[in-house]
């Protein structure tokens, strides 16, 4: 036999502290709230280059915005914003000036940021300024509601803040209220800006400069972002958590072991079929809520052959399984569209009811009809980034296209490569889905269909009439002449099909069942403020 | 019986284990070539109100989340795996040896050039390199067999060069040269032979890490493009399946490819044991 | 010493520079427009061409090798435009989550691996030399993701055994004080044993996995060393001089069959750390594999760039190190060279 080696008792006593410090540290659990993703922020500062969603929800929690927008109750019993109602965030009040090209904010003056400094007007428009003049997305976004100069920003005194309008747009107000029009501490940040980098996006990129009722304790860019509540935060009530973990798990089975097992709180990162799952085993809370003005869709390429025939197209629309893909890739998590260009929930989703109907034999004939009797070869590709849903999807499309005689590779885009490709539109047929903030469906056809040709016009679609239909829509205040333009501009969508619309996502999120006040927002980020553990 | 045969013979019996590899390995050749016509059903052909049966008289290994009979898959996985296998391990030993052989015979710039391209592969871990040769050039069959060649050429230019150096000065080499044979055909014809026994065994090895190479690359989403059939990417997407309960979606693929692996490994340690005694492990 | 030193790293130089060369091709060739992933999502052409300007992708490629190379020199490996830091401070601080990993699956597979070699070598043949092939080569033969995922699956969903793959730590413990960087030692050396508790269960599973792939080269390594040892003269002698079985086997066979098995290591170190890649997906460890394989997905140049450096670096250091502990072991190693 050998000696045991001497180190073999302390070992062993090791082993025993190993085991038994299993279960450990169960106090505080109650005020802390552990939240796993996919993949977490890559920047705090969301005017910052490339920030992606995750970037969205740091912000919304780190950073007050002027107002915010109202709570309603479903018939269900779960909870929304409203996006007809905005309520007071920083601004304690605002008036429109009796022309209407101005909005004049009154600023808490109570607010302060995490430093202890009061909330100024000045702050604000810094901030606005920044959001305009940076560039990119943030810049789009604040355009969608006619905020386009720094000009139009004014600081009449310490706590007030004008706005000028350059034209009268309804979006305006809802636009103040999206996560970009963010209140950044202008003092703080300027010390850390340089002559190359006036807004300090390098300084902000890694800290936080907000109000928010969250201050950020510690960012470890792919693994954790911890928050901690500040205390002084006097723009709404005082959130019930005391400290938020946002864990970053990268294995989809492994989020779900976590919430089974109780060790994770609250996750929106499964895929849909353990949603269902989950929602029909009971033992964990499963809320869901249809992605306002957000649809997945099978786009194709206007501009070059084969589908720039439009009975190819209409081929294509009259091929595509819509119940299977439905059924096999969603599970059912979501609304069936089968063409609808407009998601429920938004205006005018009642006009064209599931438009199209699968019908095999009418697509090959068209096919016949439009000269390709023979079918043709073609890709058809899809970010792989959503492969969970996508992949099912085209492998069913794949099948069904093939019976009408189009043969397609499929093609999975690495995210990077994904962006790239939207762009250059030269994509023949692919898989994509475009969800907006604002709940108008002029808003939608804005970015997709018109001829501005933003990167969401996947199809290359021109088209004179959609256009004039569109910014009519935009601007129009008499209420049935804008019925008018939106049925109008649905039905040319249906007419030319750049784009087929199979399904509305479902914003699902999972959560033990003593997570308390979730509510469903545009920006389909988590609000830290309204949550609490019972 | 040949004396090779008679050897043959001797080892496997002192070896079931190894016995049993080979047996394995003839079912394995057997099933490449006649998987897909004795398969029940279209490995492609989807049906959605069959999605995600556990294993059943119907469908003895399943289906999956679009309906795809997993046994048929199963089969048809089984020819290309082994494609790839043999297709990338045959690209990197004929490179390999041929490159290492020369090196080994001619010594000067021959060496040094081969002996720097070698090191340069074997400082990156294998695994990157390939993922960064795949997702440089796209995930296509042709080049996710190109990266698991370029990763294990190596190993055969190693081994090559250093058998054809230690036999650059033995006497039949002598002897050939003295007959009036040039330098390409003595090597060729006299040397190179010799350098392959223990290539062949690495090579058996190789096979088994080409497929998990394949699986490997395909969990981080490089892998072949859906809907080929392919052990790895069943393996990674049913993964996803296995904490909801639908374990015969990872488990069939992942036995498959753990009984090809694992058959690969066995018959390289018993070709060992057949070429060496002295190395006999 | 020192002058061997020096030579090894000499010969170790071109290695290194074809590496950064083949990386830099490598990463350049890769789809993906970094520039227009970091425009967002609605960026215009003319926004994506200035951001690639700021990006310094306009210029020509043998340019932006030069730029590369001359930063590269000041210790400059760029910046990471996924986590937005500078990627060597990015890798300053994730490598030490994959080398701990990489060690204690090392050590356990030796722990495990070399008794099992030695003792099929001290019965070639029988039941026990079949089985443990059988075993250590089954380990070898499922991907690793895979032996990961259903050791999750068993051992945390099912039983409950093992902690939440959450990482290197749990939520609730803060990380000591970084001396190394490795958890294990710096909670020893800064005394907290419920942390350095807490780092060992999070280990556990991610290092069965890592240690299970590297069990069975050691294991048939091991054996094949000692039969060729146990076969040799000076064990005869020491046979029949009398000495005990125990001390012939291991003062005497097992630290010269040591010798191949060490030179093995190394190999499969490297190995391991490519395999890390995988297994830091599956426990969420925040190690550099993760690390590089996200920005190997997003097109982000700079990590993979240095990620890859940072491999071949440990791996020619690792080469020496072992050439160097050879030559400790092995006294006939010092006379020849």
């Amino acid at each position: 036999m050998l000696r045991t080696p001497r180190m073999v008792g302390p070992l062993l006593s090791l082993l025993a502290t190993i085991i038994a410090t299993g279960g450990a540290a169960a106090q505080g659990r109650n005020e802390t709230l552990i939240v796993i993703v996919e993949s977490g922020p890559n920047t705090m500062d969301i005017h910052g280059v490339g920030a992606n969603r995750p970037a969205y929800q740091a912000s919304w929690n780190l950073y007050d915005r002027l107002m915010t927008y109202g709570v309603k109750t479903l018939a269900d019993g779960s909870k929304m914003y409203d996006y007809n109602v905005l309520k007071p965030e920083l601004a304690e009040s605002w008036t429109v000036a009796p022309d209407g090209m101005s909005v004049t904010f009154k600023l808490r003056r109570d607010a302060r940021f995490h430093d202890g400094t009061p909330v100024t007007a000045k702050d604000v428009k810094w901030s606005f300024d920044r959001a305009v003049t940076v560039g990119g997305f943030p810049t789009f976004q604040m355009k969608a509601g006619s905020l386009e100069k720094s000009e139009q920003f004014e600081t009449v005194d310490d706590s007030t803040f004008r706005v000028n309008l350059l034209r009268k747009d309804k979006l305006t107000m809802p636009d103040l209220g999206v996560p970009v029009p963010v209140v950044i501490n202008a003092e703080l940040a300027k010390k850390h800006a340089t002559a190359n980098d006036p807004w300090a996006m390098e300084w902000l990129k890694n800290n936080d400069a907000g109000s928010g009722a969250y201050r950020l304790e510690s960012w470890k860019p792919g693994q954790e972002t911890i928050y901690i509540r500040f205390d002084d935060w006097k723009s709404g009530p005082l959130p019930k958590l005391k400290r938020v973990i946002v864990r970053e798990v990268p294995s989809a089975g492994n989020r779900r072991a976590l919430l089974e097992r109780g060790d994770a709180d609250i996750s929106f990162d499964l895929p849909p079929k353990d949603f269902a799952e989950l929602a029909k085993a009971g033992k964990l809370q499963v809320t869901s809520h249809p992605v306002e003005n957000a649809f997945g869709y099978v786009g194709m390429n206007v501009k070059n052959a084969p589908f720039s025939t439009l009975k190819v197209r209409q081929a294509v629309a009259h091929a595509v399984p819509f119940e299977k893909m439905f059924s096999s890739a969603l599970f059912g998590r979501g609304v069936l569209l089968s063409g609808n260009p407009i998601a429920s929930h938004t205006y005018g989703h009642d006009f064209f009811p599931s438009p199209i109907k699968t019908d095999l034999t009418k697509a090959k004939a068209l096919m016949a009809e439009a000269g390709y009797a023979n079918g043709f070869d073609t890709t058809l590709s899809f970010d792989q980034g959503f492969a969970t849903i996508n992949e099912p999807m085209a492998v069913l499309l794949q099948e069904s296209l093939a019976q009408i005689g189009i043969r397609t590779t499929i093609n999975k885009v690495p995210g990077s490569n994904w962006r790239n490709l939207l762009l250059k539109k030269e994509m023949p047929i692919f898989l994509n889905a475009f969800g907006g903030w604002l709940n108008y469906p002029e808003y939608f056809f804005f970015w997709n269909l018109h001829g501005q040709n933003a990167v969401f016009n996947t199809s290359s679609y021109q088209n004179p009439e959609m256009d004039k239909l569109i910014d009519a829509a935009r601007f129009e205040t008499d209420s049935k002449k804008y019925a008018e333009d939106v049925r109008g501009f649905a039905k040319l969508m249906l007419a030319d099909i750049p784009r087929v619309a199979v399904y509305q996502p479902l914003l699902d999120i999972a959560m033990q069942k003593n997570v308390k006040g979730y509510q469903y927002w545009f920006h389909r980020q988590l609000d830290y403020r309204q949550l609490e553990k019972q | 019986m040949s004396a090779l045969a008679r050897h043959a013979w001797y080892v496997f019996g002192d070896n079931p284990v190894t016995a049993g590899a080979l047996g394995l390995f003839i079912a394995l050749v057997v099933l490449a070539v006649v998987g897909p016509m004795i398969a029940p059903y279209d490995p492609l052909a989807s049906d959605t109100t069959m999605a995600l049966q556990a294993p059943s008289r119907m469908h003895w290994f399943g289906t999956d989340q679009v309906g795809r009979d997993i046994l048929s898959r199963v089969l048809a996985a089984t020819r290309l795996d082994l494609m790839i296998s043999v297709a990338a391990v045959a690209l990197s030993f004929v490179v390999g040896s041929t490159a290492g052989a020369a090196a080994g015979f001619f010594g000067g710039w021959t060496d040094r050039l081969v002996t720097r391209v070698t090191d340069t592969i074997m400082a990156f871990p294998l695994f990157v390199l390939a993922m960064g040769i795949v997702a440089a050039l796209g995930n296509t069959l042709a080049n996710i067999v190109l990266a698991t060649a370029v990763i294990n050429v190596p190993f055969y230019a190693r081994m090559a060069r250093a058998e054809a150096n230690v036999r650059r000065e033995a006497g039949f080499v002598e002897a050939a040269r003295l007959a009036g044979n040039g330098s390409a055909r003595v090597l060729a014809v006299h040397v190179f032979p010799n350098c392959l026994p223990p290539m062949v065994v690495q090579a058996s090895l190789n096979l088994g890490w080409a497929i998990l190479n394949a699986a490997g690359l395909s969990f981080i989403g490089l892998g072949v493009r859906p809907p080929t059939p392919e052990w790895g990417i069943m393996v990674a997407e049913g993964a996803a399946f296995i904490v909801s309960g639908e374990w015969w979606i990872a488990l069939f693929p992942g036995v498959a490819l753990m009984l090809a692996v694992f058959c690969f490994n066995l018959l390289g340690d018993g070709l060992r044991d057949l070429i060496d005694p002295r190395r006999r492990t | 010493m020192s002058r061997i030193v020096a030579r090894r790293l000499m010969v170790a130089v071109p290695g290194l520079v074809g590496v950064v060369v083949v990386t830099f091709l490598l990463n350049r060739a890769l789809p993906g427009d970094p520039a227009a992933f970091f425009a967002g999502p609605a960026a215009t052409q003319q926004a994506i061409q200035e951001i690639r300007v700021k990006l310094g992708l306009d210029r020509s490629l043998p340019e932006q090798f030069a730029l590369y190379v001359r930063d590269l020199a000041r210790g400059d490996l760029g910046r990471s435009l996924t986590t937005g830091q500078p990627v060597a401070s990015d890798l300053f601080s994730r490598l030490p989550a994959s080398l701990e990993l990489t060690l204690c699956g090392l050590v356990l597979a030796l722990v495990v691996a070399v008794p099992l070699g030695v003792l099929s070598a001290t019965r070639p043949g029988s039941p026990f030399d079949h089985g443990a092939r059988v075993l250590t080569t089954a380990g070898v033969s499922l991907p690793i993701f895979f032996t990961g995922l259903v050791l999750v699956y068993v051992f945390y969903y099912l039983l409950g055994w093992a902690p939440p793959p959450l990482g290197r730590l749990d939520a609730f413990t803060t990380p000591p004080p970084r001396i190394t960087g490795f958890f294990l030692l710096d909670a020893a050396l800064a005394r907290q044993p419920t942390t350095l508790a807490a780092a060992a269960r999070q280990l556990a599973l991610p290092t069965v996995t890592l240690g299970f792939f590297a069990m069975a080269p050691i294991a048939r390594m091991t054996r094949a060393a000692m039969l060729g040892v146990l076969g040799s003269d000076f064990i005869r002698t020491a046979r029949a001089s009398g000495l005990a079985p125990r001390t012939v086997l291991l003062t005497y066979a097992l630290r010269n069959a040591l010798l191949p098995v060490v030179t093995l290591l190394g190999m499969i170190f490297s190995f391991l750390l490519g395999a890390n890649v995988l297994v830091e997906k599956v426990f969420a460890w925040p190690g550099i594999g993760s690390y590089a394989l996200e920005a190997l997905i997003a097109s982000d140049y700079a990590p993979v760039q240095g990620f890859v450096l940072t491999m071949a670096m440990l791996y020619v250091l690792l080469n020496l190190t072992i050439d160097l502990v050879y030559r400790l072991i092995d006294p006939r190693v010092r006379i020849e060279g």
